[in-house]
């Protein structure tokens, strides 16, 4: 062998070992994995396929592949770019290579169509290198920009493992969804200590930016993994639901019967206003263990994830009466918003379970701007042309019926059960409101009788049947039919090949 | 002392539990009513009820205590 053949087989070597035992002993005890070892349970057969950059930096022996590996391997048999941060060296924090890097291998992911995965586990930026890194043209801010530029053309998803600090923060952000590891996995603009600075706070790691809270307050965090491991299989799992890319359809997978038997008309009360379970709902209905829940922590009044009907992907929104009674907030008006997106980018059908009272009312969520949100959440199921389904399970009022997808909003079909009410507001509210002068000036005994009067007046006007016979919704399904009816229409729809409107860009509520 | 907290607005329906008894996390522990709506509210909590801060009928905001558990 010749010197240089030598050389680079030793190299090689010590390249791939990452960064000083004592870095990779102190992961060991806080249960993170060395970021090849990552990339092995993730990818197909444990192989990375090429990997791009492995002798950046290899004059400096302190920094092997410059703290990241980037290359692409096989998830479920299809390429996937990666970049997987090294926290074994310099902490993860990233180099004027490490960007090179990172930013070679989006351009390719945009270039070839090819889905991204970001492993993240990083202290930042180097700092000391920050004029050759951070503020150019072809720096830190451009992994931002493609990424933008990537959203929605391939699917971007991101594992955070341990720090995702400052700048790398805006990465979970960009990408389609985040997965956190609880206890290890953080993100935060600057750290407790510089808060406390600037502030006067004080405030743990974990409270201001830890992944449980990114998770259920913040709504950055998508999935919380108990494990490196449990993130890995998510992202696998999840990985199934997408195509390649917005030009292609995900995959159908073999069709299951549903996890439970009990029939839907067991599981959903007559009365209005019982809570019932929409988790029992959604075993009933959809293909055994296909349902994967995205945002299980973060404003569980609607549910989103993904699920199969006779194998074919579709992704649901569907109200939770049994948290705040279902109504729609501010946040669970950003969940859906998001959830929908990502539907459309990818071509994936949806579904819309709707047992809705409506938005919520009063000082606080006003305050909080719940009219901007709310209307974020009809904006996105407006735009979305992938074929949508609304179902209306029970009571669907208000502008709840449109955040629902109902009839107005390009809806392929509106389906009502047996139990479905569709109206402006419940009968209770309608009459306070309408007759509010009258009944005040009625003596007391005669209130109550009236009230209940107008009350069956008002539940004839908007009895389903009626609403049926004038079209407002598509049909009526027994409950026993309602799985049938929607394979079947499924397997019909396809996404519309025309864009919803020719203009720069919309102006959507944020 | 560890607190089951409302979480919205709305009017204290029925208690389902009583001083003395023990609940675990994620149990109902209250009905609200709000936005015509019976609403189950699960206890972040487990331990033993020690009080009942609000009387059924009286109005609640989100966060308002409404069981002390200890």
């Amino acid at each position: 062998m010749s010197q240089n053949e030598e050389r680079v087989a030793s190299e090689i070597e010590r390249i791939k070992k990452g960064g000083p035992e004592k870095y990779h002993e102190r992961n060991r005890k806080q249960k993170r994995l060395f970021a090849r070892d990552r990339l092995t349970l993730l990818l197909d057969d444990g192989k990375i396929e090429f990997e791009d950059g492995m002798f950046a930096e290899n004059q400096n022996p302190d920094l092997p592949s410059d703290a990241i590996i980037t290359g692409v391997g096989r998830v479920h048999g299809r390429p996937v770019a990666f970049s997987a941060s090294d926290s074994t060296v310099k902490a993860g924090a990233a180099g004027e290579k490490s960007v090179q890097k990172s930013l070679r291998m989006q351009e390719m992911a945009m270039q070839r169509r090819i889905p991204f995965f970001y492993l993240i586990d990083s202290a930042g930026a180097r700092i000391t290198d920050q004029v050759r890194l951070f503020p150019g043209r072809n720096h830190g801010g451009r992994t931002f920009y493609n990424q933008i530029k990537m959203s929605g053309v391939v699917p971007q998803i991101a594992l955070l493992f341990g720090p995702s600090p400052a700048g790398s923060a805006y990465t979970p952000a960009f990408a389609d969804i985040a997965i956190m590891v609880d206890g290890n996995a953080s993100a935060y603009l600057g750290s407790p200590r510089m808060a406390e600075m600037v502030t006067r706070e004080k405030v743990t790691l974990e409270e201001m930016g830890g992944a449980r809270m990114h998770c259920s307050v913040s709504g950055l965090g998508d999935f919380l993994a108990e494990s490196e491991e449990h993130a890995i299989e998510i992202a696998r799992e999840y990985f199934r639901y997408m195509p390649q890319s917005y030009l292609e359809q995900p995959a159908d997978a073999t069709p299951m019967e549903p996890a439970s038997t009990r029939p839907l008309r067991e599981i959903v009360p007559e009365a209005q206003n019982r809570p019932f379970n929409m988790y029992e709902f959604l075993d009933a209905l959809v293909d055994g263990g296909s349902f994967l829940e995205v945002k299980k922590l973060f404003a569980p009044e609607i549910i989103t994830g993904f699920a199969r009907l006779n194998g074919r992907p579709v992704g649901i929104v569907a109200n939770q009466p049994r948290v705040k009674g279902g109504v729609i907030f501010v946040d669970s008006s950003d969940k859906a918003a998001r959830f929908i997106n990502i539907c459309n980018a990818f071509n994936i059908p949806l579904l819309f379970l709707a047992d809705v009272s409506g938005f919520m009312i009063g000082a606080a969520v006003e305050r909080a701007g719940i009219i901007r949100h709310g209307a974020k959440f009809i904006a996105a199921v407006s735009q979305a042309t992938v074929p949508k389904i609304s179902v209306i399970v029970r009571k669907c009022y208000g502008a709840g019926l449109y955040a629902m997808a109902g009839p107005a909003f390009g809806t392929d079909a509106v389906i009502a059960l047996p139990t479905a009410q569709i109206a402006v507001m419940g009968p209770e509210a309608a009459i306070n409101a309408v007759f509010a002068n009258q009944i005040a000036e009625m003596p007391e005994e005669q209130r109550d009788p009236f009230r209940k009067m107008m009350e069956v007046r008002y539940a004839e006007d908007i009895d389903i049947f009626r609403l049926a016979s004038e079209l407002i919704v598509d049909t009526i399904t027994p409950f026993e039919a309602l799985r049938g009816e929607l394979i079947a229409r499924y397997g019909v729809y396809q996404t519309k090949s025309e864009p919803f409107a020719e203009r720069r860009n919309p102006i959507y509520p944020v | 002392m560890k607190h089951v907290v409302s979480n919205m607005a709305g009017v204290v329906l029925e208690y389902l539990v009583k001083v003395g008894d023990t609940i675990v996390v994620d149990q109902d522990v209250v009905t609200l009513e709000s936005m015509k709506m019976q609403i189950p509210v699960q206890s972040l909590v487990s331990g033993r009820v020690k009080a009942l801060k609000v009387k059924e009928g009286e109005f609640v905001d989100d966060g308002d205590v409404l069981l002390e558990v200890e």
